[in-house]
């Protein structure tokens, strides 16, 4: 046996060290890239909860920036981040819109009058097509549409202070639509910058 | 050769994955039974986002049974062909769901081990094939045999 030989089971450790660090290296196996990130929100058709009769599309997303929260009362990690959607309903101006996701409508309507209400209005997705469309694997899931209803970002998982400091939030005051109470007190008196309809 | 085996049983190691297949409830209508066998295949192919480790086919999630209904609903209402069925989940949730993944600079390790370790298992092979080769030719000098001779005390 040559000397090189000695080194092959140090070769094979470090084989074995490398495919174990890519493995257990991907970040979070269960949080998986989403697909449809710089992509334009697909067209949906799908009644509202407040009023069934009601439909609304993707019309209605678009034309200010869009915080899509889909929610379920089946599912507890909505109901830990429901005090961070109230807050960022009370404290910015963004458009919160809920998706029920394969819920039952007057199961979503008493959570909605228990815990109180932070959505401008809810989307009905009781089959989960619309789930399908947007690549939801779970509740809950956020996403962040500019304007034009493109997605700028996903989150799996619930929206906690954390995510909305560091991810929410920024993102949020590129757009122009974020009001600390220390900006909007600066800015009383003087004309809205941004421009976005009220 | 201690070390081949090694290498065999990890390779073995990362090669098993264990699929359970679980019953399945759904009921869907198909306009023929050629039909039937293309869901069947798709549906096999496809990875569950929320349980890793099992195919959508085999698995009882929620979202596992939606994308069966989707899968349903491509072949038979909307006529899509296999690829495009592929295409549309892809679009949706990303190479994840594909448990055939396509080659791209991500995914490349993965297509790239197996020619990798079979290239090293074939380099191992040759060496040990030219190292008995080389054995089997050594000769002794005439001295050496004597000194052979004399150590056996034959003669």
């Amino acid at each position: 046996m040559n000397r090189a030989s000695l080194f092959i089971p140090l070769g094979i450790f470090c084989l074995i060290m490398f495919v174990g660090f890519i493995g257990f290296g991907l970040e979070d196996r269960h949080q998986l890239p989403s697909a449809l990130l710089g992509k334009p929100f697909p067209n949906f058709s799908a009644p509202l909860l407040g009023d069934l009769d009601t439909t609304v599309t993707k019309r209605d997303l678009v034309g200010r920036p869009t915080l899509v929260n889909v929610w379920a009362t089946w599912c507890p990690t909505c109901k830990a981040e429901h005090a961070q959607l109230m807050d960022i309903a009370a404290s910015t101006d963004v458009q919160l819109v809920g998706v029920n996701y394969k819920d039952n409508v007057p199961g979503a309507r008493r959570w909605l009058s228990d815990y109180g209400d932070p959505y401008d209005f809810v989307i009905v997705d009781a089959s989960g097509d619309l789930g399908v469309e947007l690549g939801v694997y779970g509740a809950p899931e956020t996403f962040l549409l500019d304007a034009a209803g493109n997605i700028v970002y996903k989150r799996v998982g619930d929206v906690n202070p954390r995510i909305w400091r560091d991810e929410l939030a920024p993102r949020l005051a590129r757009m122009g639509v974020f009001r600390t109470p220390e900006v909007e007190a600066q800015e009383s008196g003087k004309e809205d910058p941004h421009g976005y309809p009220s | 050769m201690n070390w081949l085996g090694a290498v065999l049983g990890v390779m073995l190691a990362l090669s098993t994955q264990v699929v359970l297949a679980a019953s399945q409830v759904d009921v869907y209508q198909f306009d023929s039974e050629q039909q039937q066998q293309r869901y069947k295949r798709l549906i096999e192919e496809f990875r569950c986002p929320k349980c890793l480790n099992t195919n959508i086919a085999g698995s009882d999630a929620p979202i596992a049974q939606d994308l069966r209904r989707t899968v349903h609903k491509l072949v038979v209402t909307d006529g899509y062909e296999d690829q495009q069925v592929r295409d549309f989940l892809q679009q949706r949730y990303g190479d994840f769901v594909l448990y055939n993944p396509p080659l791209t600079g991500r995914t490349l390790v993965i297509w790239a081990m197996p020619v990798l370790l079979a290239l090293i298992g074939l380099l191992v092979i040759l060496q040990l094939l030219l190292r008995a080769r080389a054995k089997r030719s050594v000769a002794l000098s005439a001295e050496e045999q004597s000194r052979l001779r004399e150590i056996l005390g034959k003669d």
